[in-house]
Formats: C-alpha cells, structure tokens, sequence
C-alpha cells in the first residue's frame, strides 16, 4: 500500500529492530530439566527497544509527505485552555480569507463550538472530537484530512486540543509548531513546560493589548521563552486590536505582500 | 491523559513481539522514559492495570528506566546532565545545547513466558 516507505499497511512501524529471544535462567538452573530446555511455562526476556511513538511519527511522515505534494503549508497551533488559539485564527481568517485558500481542522474534547466561530464561506473547517484524548494524533489528522479538498488549499491550521503536556509529543506533520502563550498566563509558563516550548518553532505572545492591565513582565517573559526555545520565532500579538499580526502574516505567506 | 495512549501502544508493540516469539503471558513491561518526554511516571503506573486488563498482559508489572536529561554545548561539545531543560553550558556559559539524551519514550524489553 506504501510505495513511499515500504511499510505494508501505512498504519505500522517498522518492527525488524526487535531483538531475538534471551532465555532467563537463573530462577531453573539447566541440569533439573535437560529434556525441556524451552518449557512453555519458562520465564524469558525479549529485547525490544521500540520507541512508543513509532507509529505515530511514521503517520506523520506521510502527513508531512502529503502536504508537501500538494503544496500546503501546514501550522499546528499549541496552547493552554483559553490563551487565544481560536480567536487568533478567526482574526487571520477574517483578514487572509481574500487571499489565501484556508482550511482548519479543530482538535475539541468534545463541544464543536470552536469550529462553529470559525466556519465562514471559503473556509474548509473540519472538527475533530477527541473525546478523552487530550492531544490530537497524526492519524486524526489524516482521517480529518479526507474530509478536506487538499487541492484547493494554501494553508491548514490544526488547532491542537489546549493542553501544554500531552499535545508536544505528538507530531501531526506540520511545517511548524506554534505555541501561543497570553500575556495574562505567567511569565515562567515556558519553565515548567519544557517539552512543547522546546520543539516550538514559533512562540507568539498573545493578548498583547492585555499587557499593562495584568503587568506583564514583558522582559522576563522574552528571556524564558528565548532560554527554553532558543530557535523559535518570537512574536507579539493581538487579535483583538490587530497588533503584531502583520509579523504573523508574513510568517505564514513570506512570498505575498502585507506591508 | 496521553499515558493512557502511550501505553496502548507500549501494549501493541509487546503483544506483536510476544506473540511472534510464541509468548502467551507477558509478565514484566520495561519501558525507558526520558526526563524530558513530558510523562508523569506515577500517571503511567496507574494507567497501565486499566489498559492491561483482559489481555495477555493482565497482572503484569510495569517496570520504568529513567533517562537522565544530557546535554551537549553547541559551542565547545562539552557534554553534561543539568538537573533540567533549558541547558546552560557549565563550561562556557553557553546557553545554547542540544538535548543528547532525555526524549526517550520506548518499550525497552518484555519478561514473557
Ligand atoms: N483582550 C483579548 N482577549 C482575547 C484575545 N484573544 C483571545 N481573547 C479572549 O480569550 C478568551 C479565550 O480565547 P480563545 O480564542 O477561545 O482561546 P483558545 O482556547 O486558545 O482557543 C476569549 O474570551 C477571547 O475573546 C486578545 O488578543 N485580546
Ligand atoms: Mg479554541
Ligand atoms: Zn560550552
């Protein structure tokens, strides 16, 4: 089914790297049964060294695959409950939807209201119930995918389910990684949260027109972001007032022209 | 709670390995867990007696290697385990290194018979 890859099912991993059968012994010394060397009951370690994610990573290879075939540039959007995801995608909708072909593929427990505030003509916007799931997986994403005309698409948005834990192990095949965090969360956020801010490639600081009313320690925040994502992108934004979404744009569409 | 999912998978992997080695009881899961892979070890072991139930891994022991976080310095390669991420070069006050070791997530062995 895989020409790409050549796994058998495009759903399972690689699974040559297990290692053979080591007898355990020492529990039955040999020369009380020589005639059952390998008794059905007799305790053994396999060696497996598989990595948990194996499958989820390969889904997302071809995810990745996918969207680079038909052009697309892919942005999964991370953040705590609350910090803005939606709002900054009805803003960049509301402003980009001229221009740009965009779909949305919302990551919910399980209310759709996200993707009824983002629905609106010439938007492609699919809803993902996770249910218990607190991260969306790159096989959600596929499935949610045929739902999609891929073919008529600049750019997808995955609004991740909002969570900074479980979320950043989850590759979904994205171009890049977009973690939101509002001014009205705490600058030491990125502290206690290494793993998502480290495999950022974009951080946004949201809610920018809130900053002086919760007093924002603007610097501190820029210097803990910048310590435990030293690669990423720093923006500050608004999709209230507008401000800072000029930088967002052009980050999204760095061949068209917003100035 | 993603270690529900992490350990259906840690469970796929070992059912595959168990019964393409002819194993019919799996009594022992090794897993290697890095620092730095975001898992709550004590959210795992509560966890892995629901998704084990009714498989051929009922009653098995879950056992968890920790992977200490190591870093390499990006400008001088000194090597190094800081306590936790960000890591900062204690050699030469980099603040830039690569995380070495400490984003394992893996099903490291399996006790079956
Ligand atoms: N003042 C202000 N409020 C915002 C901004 N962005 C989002 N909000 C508000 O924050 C709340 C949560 O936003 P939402 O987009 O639903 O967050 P999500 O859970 O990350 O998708 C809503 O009440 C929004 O109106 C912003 O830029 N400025
Ligand atoms: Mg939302
Ligand atoms: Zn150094």
């Amino acid at each position: 089914m895989c020409t790409k890859c050549g796994c058998s099912t495009g759903s399972t991993a690689q699974q040559q790297a297990s290692g053979a059968a080591v007898a355990h012994h020492d529990a039955h010394p040999h020369h009380e049964h020589p005639h059952h060397h390998h008794e059905a009951d007799e305790r053994r370690v396999l060696e497996v060294h598989q990595s948990l994610l194996a499958k989820n990573e390969h889904q997302a290879w071809h995810n990745r695959e996918r969207f680079q075939q038909k052009k697309i540039r892919v942005f999964n959007v991370l953040s705590s409950p609350g910090a803005g995801k939606t709002a900054l995608l009805e803003r960049t909708l509301a402003d980009l939807g001229g221009t740009q072909r965009i779909g949305v593929i919302v990551g919910d427990l399980a209310t759709d209201n996200d993707a009824r505030r983002l629905r609106r003509p010439g938007v492609q916007v699919v809803q993902v119930s996770t249910g218990t799931v607190c991260h969306l997986e790159a096989a959600m994403v596929a499935r949610a995918c045929e739902q999609l005309d891929l073919n008529a698409l600049d750019l997808l948005f995955i609004e991740n389910v909002g969570n900074l834990v479980c979320p950043a192990a989850y590759d979904l095949g994205e171009e890049q990684r977009v973690v939101l965090l509002s001014v009205t969360e705490g600058e030491d956020k990125p502290l206690k949260y290494p793993t998502i801010f480290h495999n950022a490639d974009v951080v946004l600081i949201s809610k920018s027109d809130l900053a002086s009313a919760v007093e924002f320690a603007r610097a501190t925040a820029l210097a803990n972001i910048h310590r435990m994502a030293p690669r990423a992108r720093i923006l500050e934004v608004s999709a209230r007032t507008g401000a800072g979404l000029t930088a967002w744009y052009d980050l999204l569409t760095p061949r068209a022209v917003h100035v | 709670m993603h270690e529900v999912s992490l350990l259906e998978s840690a469970l796929e992997l070992a059912r595959a390995e168990a019964t393409r080695q002819g194993a019919r009881r799996i009594h022992r899961l090794t897993l290697r867990i890095g620092a730095m892979a975001g898992v709550v070890p004590e959210a795992l072991s509560f966890a892995f007696e629901v998704v084990t139930q009714g498989t051929l891994a009922e009653g098995a022991t879950l056992e968890v290697i920790d992977v200490p976080l190591q870093c390499v310095c990006e400008l001088c390669a000194h090597a190094f385990s800081p306590p936790v991420y960000p890591c900062e070069c204690p050699r030469c006050g980099h603040p830039r290194a690569r995380v070495a070791q400490g984003r394992e997530l893996e099903l490291a062995s399996l006790e079956v018979s």
